[in-house]
C-alpha cells in the first residue's frame, strides 16, 4: 500500500542544503535569549489584545556561501512560513486550545532558570541547563511541520541532533524507548488546572527513531531564542511524525524499556498510536490526512508519505505498511 | 411616538436581524482588514459553522423559553433565526467546498469518505434547506398538519449539528458543551417535562399574585 515514489527521494546535495551550521549560534541564541526575557519582562499584565508584533528576525550569519534567509525555501522549494504566522498560530493546550490565542497568554512564562533532567537506562545520567543545551553545535534545520489537523508550516528551526545529547550520557542496552516531559506547573500553564487531560504533556520515540539524524532538540526559530509559544526554551522536532510528537518546554528526558504513553495515547487511544508517522493513505478515524492546508496558502496541497522525509526514515518502518506506524 | 410605541412591541425582532447582520458584516470587515492572519479558510470556516450553530440553539431556545417564563415575544423571532441559521450554514458549507477544496469535486468525494463528520453536517444542511424552503405562511397552509410534523425534523438537524461538531473536533469540549444546551432544550419539550412546567409556572403566578394582593390589599 505504501510506496515511495522516485520524486520523494531526495538527491543528497538538496539534502545536504538543508541545514547550514552555525558555529556562533550558541552566543547569538543565548543573547536573544536575554533580550526575549526582558521583552516578556516589560510586557505586564495589561497588554492590549493585539496580534504579538513580531520583531524582524535576526539575520543568520551565513555559512559556506549559501544564500540568505529571509524568503528562503526548503529543499522542495516550499516557502518559509512567515515568522508572524509562525509564532501566532500555535497549538499548545497548557495555555488555552485556540491557536491564536497562545502567543499573548503565554508571554510571562518564565524559561530561565530552567533545567532538563536526563535519565533513567543510562550510564550516565544528567542535569542540562539552557547554557549546557547551547554548548552543542547548533544547526539552523529547515522543515515542514504537518500538524494532525491537516495544516502545516515550513520553520527554520535552530537546534541541535538529540542522538548528540542522548550519545552523552550513554544509554545502556536494555533502553528501548525515550521519554519525554513538559513542565507541570498549573500556575504558569493554566491549561493544567483542567483534569480532561493527564498532564504533565508526555511524548516518545522509539530509541532508533531519537537517533535518527532529523529529530532535533530545538533551541531557537528564524535564528532566535524560541519565544514561550513555540516551547521555549527547549523542544523536540521531529519532522516526519505529526506536530504533536514534537513536544514543547522540555524538563526531563527519560531513556526507558518499556513503551511511554503519550498523553494523547491515554486521551483517545483508539485515534492517537505511538508511532504517528504522517501518511496520506492512513486517514485519521474521523478526518483526512490526504491533504493539508499550508499556512499562507490558500490552495490544499497534497501530504506526502514520512511528510517527505521517507528517504531518510523509512528504513526505521518494518513491514512498511503496517497501519502502526501511521496514527 | 409611533416608532416607541412599534419599538416596545417588535424591540426583539430588531435585536435579532440587527444582530445577525451586524455579526456578518464585523466578520467581512474583519477579513477585509486582513485580520484573520494566519489561517484564513479556517477562521471563516469555524465562525460561519459556529455562528450557525449558535442560531439553530437559540431558535430551539424560543418555544422552551415561553414554556418556562411565558415571554411570548420569543415565538415571533423563531423562524428568523432558523432561516438565518440556514444562511450561516449554507456560506460555512460554500467555504468548505469553494475556497477550502476549490470545488474539486475528486478532492472531496475522498473527503467525504474519510470524514463522518462531513455527512452528519451535510445531513443538517439538507434539513434546514428543506425547513427554509417551507417556512413560509403559504407552505404552512398547504401542509396544513404535516406541516409541524415536518419541522420536527429540526431537532434531528440539532442533534446531527452537534454530532457533527464533536466528530471534527480534537478537543470536544466546546461541541459537548453545546451538546449539553441541544439536550436540555430537548428535554424542556418532552410533553410531561413541558406539562410539569406549565403547570409550575401558573403555580409561581398565582403565589406571587397572591403576595402582591396581600401587600396591597390592607388588614
Amino acid at each position: 500500500m505504501v510506496k515511495i515514489d522516485p520524486s520523494e527521494i531526495t538527491p543528497e546535495h538538496v539534502y545536504m542544503s538543508r541545514r547550514r551550521f552555525i558555529k556562533s549560534m550558541g552566543a547569538l541564541v543565548a543573547g536573544s535569549l536575554a533580550l526575549a526575557a526582558c521583552g516578556t519582562g516589560s510586557q505586564g499584565a495589561g497588554a492590549p489584545p493585539t496580534v504579538q508584533p513580531a520583531s524582524s528576525p535576526v539575520a543568520i550569519p551565513s555559512v559556506s556561501g549559501l544564500p540568505p534567509l529571509i524568503g528562503g525555501s526548503d529543499e522542495r522549494g516550499a516557502k518559509l512560513t512567515p515568522f508572524e504566522a509562525v509564532t501566532n498560530y500555535n497549538n499548545y493546550y497548557e495555555f488555552t486550545t485556540r491557536k491564536e490565542g497562545v502567543a499573548k497568554l503565554s508571554q510571562g512564562f518564565k524559561t530561565s532558570p530552567w533545567k532538563v533532567e536526563v535519565g533513567g537506562l543510562v550510564q550516565k545520567p544528567k542535569t542540562f541547563d539552557i547554557d549546557d543545551l547551547l554548548g552543542f553545535e547548533q544547526e539552523e534545520r529547515i522543515y515542514r511541520l504537518r500538524c494532525v489537523e491537516a495544516w502545516s508550516m515550513v520553520i527554520p528551526w535552530v537546534g541541535f541532533p538529540l542522538a548528540k545529547l542522548l550519545k552523552e550520557v550513554e544509554p545502556v542496552s536494555q533502553a528501548k524507548y525515550v521519554r519525554f516531559e513538559t513542565l507541570y506547573d498549573p500556575e504558569q500553564l493554566p491549561g493544567q488546572k483542567s483534569s480532561f487531560y493527564q498532564w504533565p504533556y508526555v511524548e516518545g520515540l522509539r530509541l532508533d527513531e531519537a537517533m535518527n539524524d532529523l529529530a532535533i532538540l530545538a533551541t531557537g526559530l528564524y535564528g532566535k531564542a524560541l519565544l514561550p509559544q513555540s516551547g521555549a526554551p527547549v523542544r523536540l522536532v521531529v519532522p516526519w511524525k505529526y506536530g504533536f510528537k514534537s513536544i514543547k518546554s522540555i524538563v526531563k528526558i527519560d531513556l526507558v524499556e518499556e513503551m511511554p504513553v503519550s498523553l494523547w495515547m491515554a486521551a483517545a487511544p483508539s485515534e492517537y498510536g505511538f508511532y504517528a508517522s504522517v501518511n496520506p493513505e492512513v486517514p485519521h478515524p474521523r478526518w483526512s490526512q490526504g491533504t493539508e492546508r499550508r499556512i499562507g496558502e490558500t490552495q490544499r496541497i497534497k501530504t506526502l508519505l514520512f511528510n517527505g522525509y521517507a528517504e531518510e526514515v523509512s528504513n526505521l518502518y518494518q513491514p512498511p505498511d503496517s497501519r502502526e506506524w501511521y496514527y | 411616538m409611533v416608532l416607541l410605541g412599534w419599538l416596545k412591541k417588535r424591540w426583539l425582532q430588531v435585536l435579532v436581524h440587527a444582530g445577525v447582520w451586524l455579526t456578518l458584516a464585523r466578520t467581512l470587515w474583519q477579513y477585509w482588514q486582513g485580520m484573520f492572519l494566519v489561517d484564513p479558510v479556517r477562521e471563516i470556516t469555524t465562525r460561519t459553522g459556529r455562528t450557525a450553530l449558535i442560531l439553530l440553539v437559540l431558535s430551539l431556545a424560543c418555544t422552551p423559553i415561553n414554556t418556562v417564563v411565558g415571554f411570548k415575544q420569543v415565538l415571533r423571532v423563531r423562524r428568523a433565526l432558523g432561516v438565518y441559521a440556514f444562511l450561516y450554514a449554507s456560506l460555512h458549507f460554500l467555504t468548505f467546498v469553494g475556497l477550502d477544496y476549490g470545488f474539486d469535486l475528486s478532492l472531496i468525494g475522498q473527503v467525504i469518505s474519510e470524514q463522518r463528520y462531513v455527512i452528519a453536517g451535510f445531513a443538517a444542511g439538507v434539513i434546514l434547506l428543506l425547513l427554509t424552503i417551507t417556512s413560509t405562511k403559504g407552505w404552512q397552509k398547504r401542509l396544513g398538519k404535516n406541516w409541524k410534523r415536518l419541522h420536527r425534523l429540526v431537532y434531528l438537524a440539532g442533534i446531527l449539528v452537534v454530532v457533527h461538531f464533536v466528530w471534527l473536533s480534537k478537543d470536544w469540549r466546546e461541541a459537548a458543551r453545546y451538546g449539553a444546551v441541544v439536550a436540555v432544550l430537548l428535554a424542556l419539550r418532552l410533553p410531561w417535562v413541558r406539562t410539569a412546567l406549565t403547570r409550575g409556572r401558573h403555580r409561581v403566578a398565582m403565589v406571587i399574585s397572591g403576595r402582591m394582593r396581600h401587600l396591597i390589599s390592607p388588614r
